[in-house]
């Protein structure tokens, strides 16, 4: 890579051991994708539970932040990613001190690096969207699919450390999503049907992003008629990016970029309606008892939370299944001060903040509470949650709400 | 006697080992145990099968972020694939790597794992772009 007077200061530990390990772990990671160079960034954002942290991960962090302050701290604005534990609930989820402990040192850490505590996986409807041809360093896959999709702005996946690094000298490789030539289609799809609510456009997310498989190609999705919304579209890039480990879709008269091939235009596969239900009957379980409803992955909006809320309007959830809602600490605070949370718990839910349940010690807490059968309205996480021990089911919210009511999937 | 494939260069140490191929793809987070080290996605082609000390030969990294964290914490705890030879990767196995110093490499001329089989002894130089079939 070609490196700025500022760039090799850096490298050769000029502005500290922080920065200089930045750089470092940042030309080893550009120049395996042959970058050219490095690009500035905006902001960054930082996955960081703690269940993949471990103590390693966490001792990595402290050393860090030992460095002196003018050393240690982000240059840019860096966010984190939902954590492992919220300290208002955990005891409730069977969650342990040790977690507690571990997570503890590891927010004392991040706040020592000068990184923001916001702990969304939806910074971009809670905290500042970006915008067309901005360059980021996003660490979480729906973050980046929906930062680059329907803003137009420029991010890789950032793993945690790659994201850090970022915050630390301000700077990315210059590779895939931050150029032109890589944010061209490559896969035609059409859409025949129109998905009916948040889980069937994660069931269409899941369907292409099967068919993608790989970080590397683009999907244009033609045939949607009227806008989806930011909710539709934060499930469906979410589950593309689960199943596809794909981070950038085009969906023209919805999303931001000119979607132009780059190669000759292919035959299109159309997604009817029978693809979309056999893809979630492919996680069926009609009759059988449900142990947790699972409302997260992504965190929820504050019209979701609300949505929630009006479902379990006059109901009380199963003594026998335990129904979990997560959000960001921004919809927190709002869902408590316009009384959608008091609402929620009334009725039996456990309202959490900060986390996102398969960031949040999934296996663990499948031992700690018996959990077996997962009912959720989302794509991305019945893909997550099987390697975990879990037996996923995709529902709509007021599917999933009518099974916790009752105990089983209704 | 010995069969040498060409890949890109790669990222950690040079090493050498017995390989475990699957036509299947990789994530930390979706796919193993990593108490024990084993697969433990229901339906991945390895399944049940131990990755610790191996050369893992799969497609594609899929999934989501958190294998740049776990890859280093497999590594500390030393329960962690020796190396992992991919046909391509995704920016977080390569940051992965990068971060937990484990030995990667991908892009081939042709489908690695048809080009390599389960059992056969690998020597693996990143630096040089270079996977040597020792036993073949």
């Amino acid at each position: 890579m070609r490196l700025t007077d500022e760039e090799q200061a850096m490298r050769a530990g000029e502005f500290g051991e922080p920065r200089r390990w930045a750089i470092e772990h940042q030309v080893t990671v550009g120049d395996f994708f042959d970058a050219a160079d490095f690009v500035p960034v905006t902001h960054a954002h930082v996955m960081a539970d703690t269940e993949s942290l471990g103590e390693a991960g966490v001792s990595f962090l402290e050393g860090l932040a030992g460095a002196p302050e003018a050393e240690r701290r982000v240059r840019v604005p860096t966010l984190t990613d939902p954590r492992g534990l919220d300290p208002a609930v955990y005891k409730r989820l069977g969650q342990s001190e040790a977690m507690r402990e571990i997570e503890h040192k590891a927010i004392a850490a991040f706040r020592t690096l000068g990184v923001l505590m916001t702990d969304t996986c939806i910074n971009y409807q809670t905290i500042l969207p970006p915008t067309r041809g901005e360059h980021l360093a996003m660490g979480d896959t729906g973050v980046v699919i929906y930062s680059n999709s329907v803003f137009g702005a420029r991010s890789n996946f950032e793993g945690g450390p790659s994201a850090l690094a970022a915050g630390l000298t301000g700077r990315t490789p210059r590779y895939g999503y931050h150029l032109d030539e890589n944010r061209r289609a490559t896969r035609r799809f059409r859409l025949d049907t129109a998905p009916r609510d948040l889980s069937e456009w994660g069931a269409l997310g899941g369907i292409v992003g099967r068919a993608c498989g790989s970080y590397w190609e683009v999907p244009l999705i033609e045939g949607v008629g009227e806008a989806p919304g930011s909710d539709a579209l934060k499930h469906f890039g979410a589950a593309v990016a689960s199943y596809g480990s794909t981070a950038l879709f085009h969906m023209p008269g919805v999303t931001a970029e000119d979607a132009e091939f780059a190669g000759p235009a292919s035959e299109a596969v159309c997604i009817g309606r029978a693809e979309i239900d056999a893809f979630v009957e492919s996680y069926g379980a009609t009759g059988d008892k449900v142990d947790v409803v699972v409302f997260a992955a992504p965190q929820l909006s504050l019209i979701e939370v609300a949505a929630v809320a009006d479902a379990l309007a006059g109901r009380h959830v199963h003594a026998e299944t335990t129904l979990l809602v997560t959000t960001s600490p921004e919809i927190k605070y709002a869902a408590d001060r316009m009384g959608l949370t008091g609402r929620m718990e009334a009725a039996g839910a456990v309202v959490a903040a900060g986390i996102c349940f398969y960031q949040s010690y999934a296996g663990e807490l499948a031992e700690a509470n018996g959990w077996k059968r997962l009912l959720t309205n989302s794509a991305k996480l019945v893909n997550i949650i099987g390697g975990y021990g879990y037996r996923p089911t995709l529902a709509s919210l007021e599917r999933c709400v009518a099974s916790a009511v009752a105990g089983r999937v209704v | 006697m010995a069969t040498v494939l060409r890949c890109h260069p790669g990222i950690g140490p040079a090493v050498t080992g017995t390989a475990l191929v699957a036509k299947d793809n990789f994530s930390a987070r979706y796919d193993l145990d990593r108490k024990i080290g084993v697969f433990s996605r229901p339906n991945h082609a390895l399944a049940g099968q131990s990755y610790n000390g191996m050369i893992l030969v799969l497609d594609q990294a899929k999934g989501g972020v958190a294998t740049a964290w776990m890859l280093h914490e497999m590594k500390v705890r030393g329960i962690v694939p020796l190396a992992l030879v991919f046909n391509r990767v995704n920016p977080i196995l390569a940051q992965g790597a990068a971060f937990g110093a484990v030995t990667m490499v991908d892009r081939f001329e042709g489908d690695v794992t048809d080009l390599i089989r389960t059992g056969d002894e690998l020597r693996i130089e990143p630096a040089g772009g270079a996977v040597t079939i020792l036993n073949r």
